[in-house]
């Protein structure tokens, strides 16, 4: 089974009105190469599942900043100007989830988890419109999995048949987001033979990645 | 009063003494991560980076930039000997599971109650509260690195009126004037900068202070 593909191809699974998981934290750990080539074929009305919104010229921010978000749901947007300008005007919609919440809904949908009890939030704004639980005397948010048609992943070394390892501080939301996703597909910053990356370093294992997408440095 | 140059210095000072050795500590953005360049050498914290590690070390050499290893600021850092990366979920397993000593977060306001402020203004600010909730609810301290007021008006006030990031978790409050502890019967000023009266403390505060007995002068 060939999983290796060029980006042009990748582009065929990407359509208007999808909701799309990418990994990364402030455009570390974001497959750019892919995240350029979305930016090009110009698809609209994307829902966004990331960490935050990057920076206007970084990871998913070229996206919000090129008009192809319909809604981004991140924990922080401070540091992409654009996001918090087409939230206030309305042209785009802003669900924020702290971001320990966020990371947890997502590991939960890739679990099969029908949601998760978390304390964060409890008593702020976070709590609204939600189901509180009471367990043994102290109160819990429900919130709800997090699911999503394409997960975009960036990994640092990747094998050929999609085993996956991440660079320090690039693993993030990454190998959660892996699970999620009805189509997973991998940028690979390096692609390696298989059996280079030693199974008990494998984070990614490759069942879990449909697609693999040569990258190189950047 | 402390010279207005030394405000940052003086509170990352003071709160750079609030660690023990062994301490798991997350530093938030701004003010707070300055607190890492004042403690002692001879107390070992272990600080956490909510995007993924422990074992966070200072700026590295220009030139030296890793573009793999960020804080969660995204500015570059390095990370120490016998340090660790991890995925979100398990960073944030670290901070919720109560696995962080102490988290130590900047304020827009923070209230008798030890209720804090500091993601949003209604209207105007909305960055979002990226890991700040779950890092106030889960660390097992909660401190406050502020300066007193903000443009002379009170910081430390009755009710906070501005959206929570979390009811009653805040511990203590170190800004330029003092230490501030958060109790069960209120806010007790602990310690006051020196050459400050405890009258010009008051009038910086909107919230009822109680004056400890014990009332020291504070090391800047």
């Amino acid at each position: 089974m060939n999983k290796i593909k060029k980006i042009e191809e990748i582009m065929e699974f990407i359509k208007d009105g999808q909701t799309i998981m990418f990994g990364g934290f402030l455009g570390v750990g974001t497959a750019e190469n892919i995240v350029d080539a979305i930016v090009k074929k110009g698809v609209k009305d994307l829902t966004i599942i990331c960490n935050d919104t990057a920076f206007v010229d970084k990871g998913v921010g070229k996206l919000v900043a090129n008009k192809q978000v319909k809604k981004a749901i991140v924990s922080h947007i401070g540091t992409n100007p654009e996001t918090g300008r087409q939230m206030n005007s309305g042209e785009m919609e802003v669900e924020l989830v702290p971001q320990g919440t966020l990371v947890e809904r997502i590991r939960a949908y890739g679990a099969g988890l029908g949601g998760v009890l978390t304390p964060t939030g409890i008593g702020t704004v976070v709590e609204q419109g939600k189901t509180v639980l009471e367990i043994d005397g102290k109160k819990f948010i429900l919130e709800k999995p997090l699911k999503a048609d394409i997960a975009i992943l960036k990994g640092s070394r990747v094998d050929k048949k999609g085993n996956i390892w991440y660079s320090k501080t690039t693993r993030n939301f990454n190998p959660i987001m892996a699970m999620a996703a009805d189509i997973v597909i991998v940028e690979a910053e390096k692609l390696v033979e298989v059996g280079e990356i030693e199974p008990e370093n494998v984070v990614t294992p490759h069942i879990l990645v449909d697609y693999i997408v040569e990258g190189g440095e950047r | 009063m402390i010279d207005k140059e030394r405000v940052r210095e003086v509170i990352a000072k003071r709160v750079a003494k609030e660690f023990k050795d062994g301490d798991v500590v997350n530093l938030g953005i701004g003010l707070p991560t300055e607190v890492a360049n004042y403690i002692d050498k001879d107390v070992e914290v272990i600080l956490q980076s909510e995007n993924g590690f422990i074992g966070l070390g200072p700026a590295p050499e220009e030139g030296k930039e890793d573009k793999d290893l960020v804080n969660a600021g995204a500015k570059f850092v390095t990370i120490k000997e016998g340090g660790a990366c991890f995925d979100s979920a398990m960073s944030f397993a670290i901070i919720r599971g109560g696995h962080v000593d102490a988290t130590v977060l900047g304020a827009l306001q923070v209230d008798e109650e030890g209720n804090l402020a500091n993601w949003m203004i209604p209207g105007k600010m909305v960055p979002g509260m990226g890991g700040a909730m779950d890092l106030v609810v889960g660390a097992k301290r909660v401190i406050i690195a502020m300066e007193h007021t903000a443009k002379g008006a009170p910081k430390i006030l009755k009710k906070c009126t501005l959206p929570l990031t979390a009811a009653k978790e805040v511990n203590l409050i170190v800004t330029e004037m003092g230490v501030i502890e958060v109790t069960d019967k209120g806010l007790v000023l602990k310690e006051i900068a020196p050459d400050t009266t405890v009258e010009e403390v008051i009038a910086a505060t909107e919230a009822n202070l109680i004056i400890s007995p014990e009332l020291k002068v504070m090391e800047v």
